[in-house]
């Protein structure tokens, strides 16, 4: 039996790893096996993240992690976890390749998984000029009229990013304001490529074999319009991967994963949650580490107090 | 094995092939093409009766990109008597491949 299974890959899950293998817990950590890293592999520059006043890439900053946390001995599965028993004393784990494991402890890192527009043929189009990825797929576009549906700090990189290749980038904005930072807002409003399109949402998507365009509905006044497109980046935010475990942990209304004020206690003893998946408000690399931090922390003491009884 | 497979060769590599074929789209610099390349040569190797899989680097191909409007990778084109039948985009675990593919491997 093992003391702790993290189960996640991004800054929340490496932390806690960081943490619980220096306190010689030697953990699991579980890191999927076609997305270990998580959100910031997807990313270009990162330039908020203390420590680093260059800045530095999403992967590179991923790969740091994985080697802090390697070093003082995590090991570290490239699977998924497809189920778990998280209710008893014992904690049950078990992967895609059909291994089970068991621990004394759990802390729940899966973060949170890119929000659909929800319209018909948006899966049919994806990879035919509806993406979710701009450093993936914006090579794609050189010279093309594109757009970018979203209103925060990752819609503005996606939308900066694409200007290096497209020739126009639309930002489509359901409100008359954003929610990005204010660098990352400037930095659109300066940039010649960029227009926006406020008060805005992505009604329908035209085109059938690829995306020819979109149709536009005023959030204000439900006029509609039509804009030719030949490329639409989502960005549109996030929901908390909880589908593992939203039967035995108790979740908030919006699905967060719930948890006991600061710290990273679930409903369950010995489940603890941290990062993305517990935090509707901030969302940042570094407070997802941060609360990763709390996670190993918390099952530490908890795995002590085991031991007392 | 994969095979590599060029706007040259693929007529002959996919759309005149007697087994379906797994046309992988990518790339150096994509990411989620890289985690997915070993188990597409698992996939290869185990289903060697029933599909073949082939590569198509976009950076070096951009015609068939192009040809097939190709705009995200990864994308798996499944190509059976000389059409696409089926696409999958994005990077998901072996297990999610194989059942998504369940048709083509029996």
């Amino acid at each position: 039996m093992r003391e702790v299974i993290i189960i996640g890959s991004g800054p929340a899950g490496y932390t806690a790893a960081i943490y619980a293998a220096r306190a010689q817990l030697n953990p699991l950590l579980i890191a999927s096996s076609v997305e270990p890293g998580g959100e910031l592999m997807k990313t270009t520059e990162v330039e908020n993240y203390p420590g680093f006043p260059e800045g530095l890439m999403g992967p590179d900053l991923m790969a740091n992690f994985q080697a802090q946390a390697e070093r003082f001995g995590t090991e570290i599965l490239f699977d998924d976890v497809v189920e778990v028993d998280l209710k008893g004393e014992t904690k049950v784990v078990k992967t895609g390749a059909g291994e089970t494991f068991e621990a004394k402890s759990v802390i729940i890192s899966t973060g949170a998984a890119y929000r659909e527009l929800g319209l018909p043929k948006e899966k049919e189009l994806s990879g035919h000029g509806v993406s979710w990825c701009a450093t993936c797929d914006g090579f794609f576009f050189r010279d093309k009229v594109i757009a970018v549906v979203g209103g925060g700090d990752s819609a503005m990189e996606e939308a900066n990013f694409l200007t290096k290749f497209a020739s126009k980038v639309y930002i489509i904005h359901r409100r008359d304001s954003l929610k990005a930072s204010k660098i990352m807002q400037q930095r659109s409003f300066d940039n010649p490529k960029i227009e926006f399109i406020w008060n805005s949402a992505v009604a329908e998507l035209k085109g059938d074999a690829k995306l020819e365009g979109v149709v536009l509905e005023d959030t204000q006044t439900g006029e509609k319009t039509d804009l030719a497109l030949e490329g639409l980046f989502i960005a549109i935010g996030n929901d908390p991967r909880v589908d593992l475990v939203e039967n035995q942990v108790e979740l908030t209304p919006d699905r967060f994963i719930k948890v006991d004020g600061r710290t990273s206690k679930t409903s369950l003893p010995g489940v603890f949650a941290s990062g993305d998946v517990i935090d509707p408000t901030y969302r940042q690399a570094i407070t997802a580490a941060g609360s990763g931090c709390v996670a190993a922390l918390d099952a530490e003491h908890y795995l002590s107090s085991l031991q007392g009884e | 094995m994969p095979i590599d497979t060029t706007t040259q060769k693929f007529e002959a590599d996919v759309l005149k092939a007697d087994k379906p074929v797994v046309v992988d789209f990518w790339a150096e610099w994509c990411g989620p093409c890289r985690m997915i390349s070993p188990i597409l040569a698992e996939l290869a190797e185990e289903y060697r009766d029933k599909i073949t899989v082939a590569k198509v680097n976009v950076d070096q191909e951009p015609d068939l990109a192009m040809q097939f409007g190709v705009t995200g990778i990864p994308l798996l084109g499944v190509f059976q008597g000389g059409k696409m039948v089926k696409q999958l985009v994005g990077a998901r675990p072996k297990a999610a491949l194989v059942e998504e593919l369940a048709e083509f491997l029996k």
